[in-house]
């Protein structure tokens, strides 16, 4: 399989969305709306819920699914309210000790004359910057598509994981295919460039771990919950120190 | 060629000259004069430098090399460069990227997209980082992003303030998700550097876009920009791809991220040394903070 034929898998419309797996591996989810300054971004789902025994904040980059829903959505494509809807919920998190969960699914943050107006480039850094140093242990999974920044601005964790169909880029293979040759159609070559999956991210150091879809979407949810659970709860036993200076070496030494 | 070699021998020029300046007296006269881009004026070329390369017809600010701003923005012989030889390789090999890095070389007779180091401004000391148009139009790559955040780490060690001139055109496609992981990287040791109680100040240039706009351009404690600077996280060809239909005048520019207050004020270059030497003299630790 190429790595565009896993992009193109990335991207299939019948393709779990965030809020499926929200709601089969949480209980008690609660979803909180809204970024408290402008508006609710449906793109971005934020809320809280229990994770087995533990309380946890769950936030993802939701496409939908139908035309209407994916519409309401922008296809996942986050304005700069759901960036700061996002950190609004990750800095409650940090208050009442909950881990962050983040699943990420967009094509990027949206590229539209409101989404600047109102500070794209600023939103998505903030969120950087703040979750750097969340006294919380923070999970991020790469479900879909992890387009450029837009991905990034809910993925500065203690761990990124991939799902085996996913991929994670700087740049989408057709704006690259775009740039290098003037031809979108070369998108399949750019994305053999870009090294975007899951497998050559863990050979990059870029993330953690990949997850394997055999197409149970059952036993994909418990094997997610089992590994959330293992993971949360080891990071739960690091001081807060050990688990910043972890969180921030695992960029620092990126080169 | 040899690089190192050939860096030095550019270095001293710190004004940057144009080469055709250091040639021949006789000129034709179209290479003395240029075409002001914005008013369209013709200016000569030499007397740009007497107006830090502003037009002094329409204020159009001209795009200006990394060692001309820290020519005109620093204090005469108080730059010290930190980690000057860092340069990149081609990780990912990716198809042309070695010739890209070749042609950045000799166009900006720099290592990388981003001088680093410490210098005096009004007498006070400060970190200094200045990104370069001129070397794959100041893309952030991993270089670019470890030598930033080295200058971070040392102005956490050593408290000092960080001044970071910005001018990109975001992540660098050919490093891929390393670059990317860049934004992250220098956002946290921004992070740090603030929470130890340091000032950082951005100036922001014509243009800024992309991943650094999306991360270090936009968390300085004090964002300043230059007139007329476009400053996006998605370039105006990209939106307009995006909804189909024309922008705006002035979208996007600095005056506009003023009124939608997202930039602290707009700072003319004649003005720019004393401006930041008033922000540095304010932020002199005392008393509680010191
Ligand atoms: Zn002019």
């Amino acid at each position: 399989m190429s790595r565009y034929d896993i992009v193109k898998k990335s991207r299939a419309s019948d393709r779990l969305t965030s809020l499926d797996y929200i709601t089969n591996i949480f209980t008690d989810f609660c979803e909180m709306h809204g970024d408290k300054r402008y508006r609710d971004d449906r793109a971005v789902i934020a809320g809280i819920a229990m994770l087995g025994e533990i309380p946890v904040t769950v936030i993802g980059l939701e496409k939908g699914h139908g035309t209407n829903d994916k519409i309401s959505r922008n296809f996942g494509a986050a304005h700069p309210e759901g960036y700061r809807k996002a950190l609004r919920q990750m800095k409650l998190a940090e208050k009442f000790g909950r881990p962050i969960i983040c699943f990420v699914d967009t094509s990027g943050a949206y590229c539209g004359i409101e989404a600047e107006q109102r500070g794209q480039g600023q939103a998505i850094a903030e969120n950087l910057y703040e979750m750097m140093t969340l006294k919380v242990p923070i999970i991020s999974v790469i479900i879909g598509e992890g387009g450029s920044g837009g991905a990034l601005g809910l993925a500065v964790s203690d761990e990124v994981w991939m799902l085996e169909n996913s991929y994670y880029s700087v740049i989408s293979p057709e704006g690259c295919a775009s740039i290098l040759w003037k031809d979108v159609s070369r998108a399949e070559e750019a994305a053999e460039c870009l090294k975007l999956t899951a497998d050559d991210l863990l050979e990059q150091g870029v993330i953690e771990k990949k997850i394997e879809e055999d197409g149970s979407d059952l036993r994909l949810y418990i094997r997610l919950k089992k590994e959330f659970l293992k993971t949360i709860s080891e990071k739960m036993e690091l001081d807060t120190e050990q688990l910043l200076n972890a969180r921030y070496e695992k960029f620092r030494k990126i080169k | 060629m040899n690089l190192k070699g050939f860096f030095k021998q550019h270095k001293n020029n710190l004004e940057g000259e144009q080469k055709s300046e250091n040639s021949t007296p006789v000129k034709i006269p179209e290479e003395l004069y240029i075409s002001c881009p914005k008013c369209k004026k013709a200016i000569v070329k030499r007397s740009l430098r007497n107006t830090l390369y502003v037009c002094e017809n329409c204020g159009h600010h001209f795009r200006i090399s990394a060692r001309q701003r820290l020519f005109f923005t620093v204090d005469p012989d108080t730059f010290e460069e930190h980690d000057e030889n860092m340069s990149a390789s081609n990780i990912l090999d990716f198809p042309d990227y070695d010739e890209k890095l070749e042609a950045a070389y000799k166009k900006s007779s720099e290592m990388e997209a981003v001088v680093c180091g410490t210098c005096k401004i009004g007498g006070y000391p400060c970190a200094i980082f200045v990104m370069e148009s001129n070397f794959i139009m100041g893309s952030l790559g991993t270089v670019v992003g470890e030598k930033i955040t080295r200058l971070f780490e040392y102005a956490i060690e050593k408290s000092l303030p960080v001044l970071g001139i910005t001018v990109s055109g975001g992540a660098r496609m050919q490093e891929g998700m390393l670059s990317l992981m860049q934004m992250a990287k220098v956002s946290g040791a921004v992070k740090r550097h603030s929470d130890a109680g340091n000032l950082y100040i951005t100036l922001i240039t014509d243009p800024t876009c992309g991943g650094v706009t999306a991360s270090f351009a936009m968390l300085g404690d004090i964002i300043i920009a230059e007139p007329d600077a476009l400053i996006s996280f998605a370039g105006p060809r990209v939106i307009e791809q995006t909804i189909r239909q024309k922008l705006p005048e002035g979208f996007q520019r600095a005056e506009f991220l003023l009124e939608t207050g997202f930039i602290d004020d707009i700072i003319a270059r004649k003005d720019q040394r004393d401006y930041l030497t008033k922000i540095l003299k304010i932020h002199t630790r005392t008393g509680r903070n010191s």
